[in-house]
């Protein structure tokens, strides 16, 4: 799956319309409250700042290899991607309307730091909508897919909502995790985490780190058809499992494992050594092929 | 946050069925909603931007656009976030080319 530059659409470059286009069968896309239709946030208006005509969500229907599909993609330009009252309302609204359509599947273009807070409660509220939205899409039987590759990463409540998603497709670039590294370091201090240190901040929420832990099921290129290809190829794969307190209950023990196995380490070195990597320094230089390989080597 | 208003003559164009959308409203940069207007011999523009105390540039740029496109019978609405005026000349071109269907 290596490419040439010169063949690569860069994902994390994107905007939100754009991943739309590279992801979904040519021309199939049918956007639900396109711009002329739809309101900017009046919280924003009050507050005396400029919005989007979409409120930084593009939501629609369309077809993945033939399968209808719906899509919703956050614009990470727009306020960092973040869940305003309209945003929420049109994100929640699609996934009800999945709920009675019954899609193949809803893919969930997620480039968010999380709640906007200049809407304050009403964007807190919008992001607990979600999460019962996505839960009850999956409650009825419609695979919820979050793919995060954008410069916002998933972050906050939507780092919570991509959980709560059937599953992860992530890139190297993307991010995942609740705090954002300048809310831990503003809160805890420098010595807890420094925020400028971009190769700390990616070893310890980056998409390679993510898919090593197994937090996300498929870890991509950067590259629009990578993503198309990922996401086609784990649908064809996948079953939406029926909702069970057993379940549940088997995915907690293994986070209580995980929190007794790893609470102490500091950086993403140490969790990869104590996963079995013979040379953690190599892994933020490997490839995308390189490192599927090497998850793969890895002793269960 | 100001709003401006601009109307002025333009070459009278296309018109197309679907309104057209270029551009995100993030750092320097701006969004461009084209859509019907209801005067074919003028491009009317409806502007909110984050920088205020710039309607005298913005009403440059806005009359060189009309002035050297055909965008009469146009109506758009700009949200802006510090655009420069290099930029938003191009995002114009851009989008009355989207819309009247000279890009892909």
């Amino acid at each position: 799956m290596s490419l040439s530059l010169t063949n690569r659409h860069s994902w994390f470059e994107a905007t939100a319309r754009a991943r739309i286009n590279g992801l979904l069968d040519a021309g199939s896309f049918s956007e639900i409250l396109p711009p002329a239709a739809s309101q900017p946030s009046p919280h924003l208006a009050q507050l005396d700042l400029p919005g989007a005509f979409d409120d930084g969500v593009v939501i629609g229907y369309g077809r993945l290899e033939k399968k209808p599909i719906f899509v919703a993609a956050q614009e990470g330009q727009f306020m960092g991607g973040a869940v305003g009252e309209i945003h929420g309302a049109k994100i929640v609204g699609l996934l009800r309307r999945a709920v009675e359509e019954k899609p193949a599947a809803v893919l969930f273009l997620i480039d968010s730091g999380g709640v906007r807070l200049h809407e304050a409660n009403a964007g807190l509220i919008a992001i607990s909508e979600i999460m019962r939205a996505v839960l009850d899409a999956r409650a009825a039987g419609v695979p919820v897919i979050a793919l995060v590759g954008g410069s916002c990463g998933a972050f906050g409540g939507m780092g919570i909502v991509a959980k709560l998603c059937s599953a992860i497709i992530i890139s190297e670039e993307g991010r995942l995790a609740l705090s954002g590294p300048e809310v831990i370091e503003t809160v805890a201090g420098v010595e807890e985490f420094d925020a400028k240190d971009r190769a700390l901040v990616w070893r310890v929420t980056g998409g390679k780190h993510r898919y090593l832990m197994g937090d996300c099921a498929m870890l991509v290129d950067d590259d629009l058809a990578a993503f198309r290809s990922g996401a086609t190829e784990f649908l064809a794969g996948w079953a939406e499992p029926a909702p069970s307190l057993a379940s549940l209950r088997a995915r907690q023990q293994v986070l209580k494992n995980r929190l007794a196995a790893y609470a102490t380490y500091r950086d993403g070195l140490q969790v990869w050594a104590a996963l079995g990597v013979a040379e953690p320094e190599s892994v933020p230089l490997l490839d995308r092929d390189s490192l599927v390989a090497l998850k793969e080597g890895l002793p269960t | 946050m100001e709003t401006l208003e601009f109307r002025f003559d333009s070459k009278p164009g296309v018109r197309p069925d679907h309104p057209a959308l270029c551009g995100v409203v993030g750092s320097g940069n701006l969004e461009i909603l084209v859509k019907p207007g209801d005067q074919p011999g003028c491009c009317q523009v409806h502007i909110k931007t984050s920088a205020r105390g710039f309607g005298t540039t913005w009403r440059a740029v806005i009359g060189d656009f009309a002035a050297s496109h055909p965008a009469g019978g146009t109506a758009i609405a700009i949200n802006d976030m510090g655009a420069t005026p290099a930029v938003v000349s191009l995002r114009l071109a851009q989008a009355l080319a989207e819309y009247q269907g000279g890009a892909r």
